[in-house]
């Protein structure tokens, strides 16, 4: 067993940032308590201490990207079976989310090169998979496939929507199988995982990635704590499932800091011969 | 049968395992053991076999019957190194041109620090993008518990059948009963709301057949389902497509 050496987990971070009490202008850090100004955190929203903040997908699309233009919009996920309180789950996360799923698709332009972009959205509903997401992710391996472009993808899911049953399953067949043609056509995907990404996603597209980039400190796994923990009865190492952790353990190529992404995506797809359209 | 009973069912002891399936369907199985990397995972059984006298690659879940043989087996729940082993005997079926059949009864995929640590997520991601173009026919059965990605991995198939009393769901009733009603104990609505039966998953169009559970694990029953899987291997060799139908199999979900 691999040991590290992490700050303790306090209360904060525990509960989520979403819990902190503070001024609408201020934020806490859940690893280093400090209150900071939330124009000072911007424009990567990470902390001093290193800490990334959760993004919203849309930021992502604007932080990295520049015109990012959106496909496959027009596909909404309705309540196939009737299963108890979707209806309104998917309400209130389109209301907190000001998206209509877990995931947004298209493309963009990044230094003058065109690619076929993803973001998964986790205020929306935890960034599940159901149909509608795995039905968008897999027509932008399509169309990228179609157009010959390099697919970059940012994951972050508590995996399969399990009110969609056994389709949200299904879904990482799907996705897999879009993934594969699109790899097989010679094709580069370049995957960034953010926190948290875990379940259906890490066992599908996550992972599938000619190339796996990480944010620091991100959750990243299979199953879940709760779940091993109560499954193995023992105590989980420090740091367990984060992205050092990980790339420890030889599953991702590298961990980035946000105000290195751009740079290191660039470079990546320069050394893939991605030529600039401008 | 409601939902839950078919789930207690599916995970019954007394339900042959799927080495009775590996015995009695196939003649001269030789298992072939590891992932050539790290270990042999008990959990998955694989190797080659004689099916009427046509070569096979035959892949399963085994579950266990003895506290011994289930503690070997870790109840059927595979490692990653399990779903690699399953993987180089699925590409090795291909070099030889040889259909495989998986067997599928899980619970689901291990929940454990060292198969996070050696990448269960991985194994199985891997899994599901290799089956979806592996170049020769794939039939799944699932004989028992279809448990999530772990059921999934060994599933990416040109046919998927399923036994009357078998389940497949995205997660177990208990897991989802915690997680949405905030109650384990309702396990037994959450598996109605889940639609995790056989006839859900047809009605669905998720699987292409049931198999009928009359006179389950006696000899009749067996050479029944054997040349019912004869009959279907040929009829995908059959079509020169069928990888291509494999994907818009799993592209209409
Ligand atoms: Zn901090």
């Amino acid at each position: 067993m691999i040991n590290f050496n992490f700050k303790p987990e306090n209360e904060l971070e525990k509960e989520g940032i979403d819990n902190i009490p503070s001024p609408e202008d201020e934020i806490v850090c859940p690893n280093c308590h400090r209150t900071e100004k939330k124009d000072d955190i911007l424009p990567f929203k990470t902390c001093t201490c290193g800490h990334h903040f959760r993004l919203k997908a849309r930021e992502r699309a604007f932080l990295f990207f520049s015109d990012f233009s959106e496909m496959f919009q027009e596909e909404k996920s309705e309540d196939v079976l009737s299963f108890p309180g979707y209806k309104e789950k998917l309400e209130k996360a389109r209301a907190l989310s000001s998206e209509d799923e877990s995931v947004i698709t298209g493309t963009a332009m990044i230094d003058g090169m065109r690619v076929a972009v993803f973001f998964m959205e986790s205020l929306f509903m935890m960034g599940s998979m159901g149909h509608v997401a795995g039905e968008k992710i897999t027509r932008l391996f399509e169309f990228a496939l179609s157009n010959r472009l390099p697919v970059i993808g940012f994951t972050a899911s508590g995996g399969a929507r399990m009110q969609e049953g056994l389709i949200s399953l299904m879904q990482m067949a799907k996705v897999s199988g879009a993934v594969k043609r699109h790899s097989n056509a010679g094709l580069l995907y370049i995957v960034v995982l953010t926190d948290p990404t875990t379940g259906g996603v890490t066992a599908s597209f996550a992972m599938e990635a000619d190339i796996i980039l990480s944010e620091p400190g991100a959750l990243i796994g299979f199953a879940g704590k709760r779940v091993i923990e109560q499954t193995t009865k023992k105590e989980l190492p420090r740091g367990f499932q984060k992205a050092e952790f990980l790339l420890k353990c030889g599953f991702i190529d590298k961990i980035v800091h946000r105000k290195d992404l751009k740079y290191t995506l660039k470079e990546i797809l320069i050394l893939h011969g991605i030529n600039k359209e401008h | 049968m409601n939902a839950y009973e078919k789930v207690r069912t599916a995970r019954s002891s007394d339900r042959p395992t799927a080495l009775a399936y590996i015995n009695n369907i196939f003649s001269s199985f030789i298992e072939f053991h590891g992932d050539r990397r790290a270990k042999d995972d008990g959990a998955i059984v694989s190797g080659i076999a004689s099916l009427n006298g046509m070569p096979v690659t035959v892949i399963a879940i085994e579950k266990g019957r003895t506290a011994a043989e289930r503690t070997m087996r870790n109840f059927g729940s595979a490692s990653p190194e399990g779903y690699r082993k399953a993987l180089r005997l699925m590409k090795q079926a291909e070099k030889f041109g040889r259909p495989v059949i998986t067997f599928v009864d899980t619970s689901g995929a291990f929940c454990g620090i060292e198969a996070e640590e050696r990448g269960e997520g991985e194994a199985i991601a891997v899994n599901l993008m290799e089956m979806m173009d592996l170049n020769v026919p794939i039939l799944s059965v699932l004989i028992g518990e279809g448990g999530s990605g772990g059921a999934l991995a060994l599933a990416v198939a040109d046919r998927v059948w399923m036994l009357e009393n078998a389940v497949y769901s995205v997660i177990s009733p208990e897991g989802c009963a915690s997680i949405l009603f905030k109650d384990s104990k309702k396990a037994k609505e959450a598996a109605e709301c889940l639609k995790l039966t056989a006839e859900d998953a047809l009605s669905f169009g998720l699987i292409e057949r049931i198999i009928d559970e009359n006179a389950l694990g006696t000899e009749e029953f067996f050479n029944r389902l054997a040349s019912e899987i004869e009959k279907e291997i040929l009829s995908i060799k059959e079509d020169r497509d069928y990888k291509e139908n494999r994907y818009r199999r799993f592209r209409a979900f």
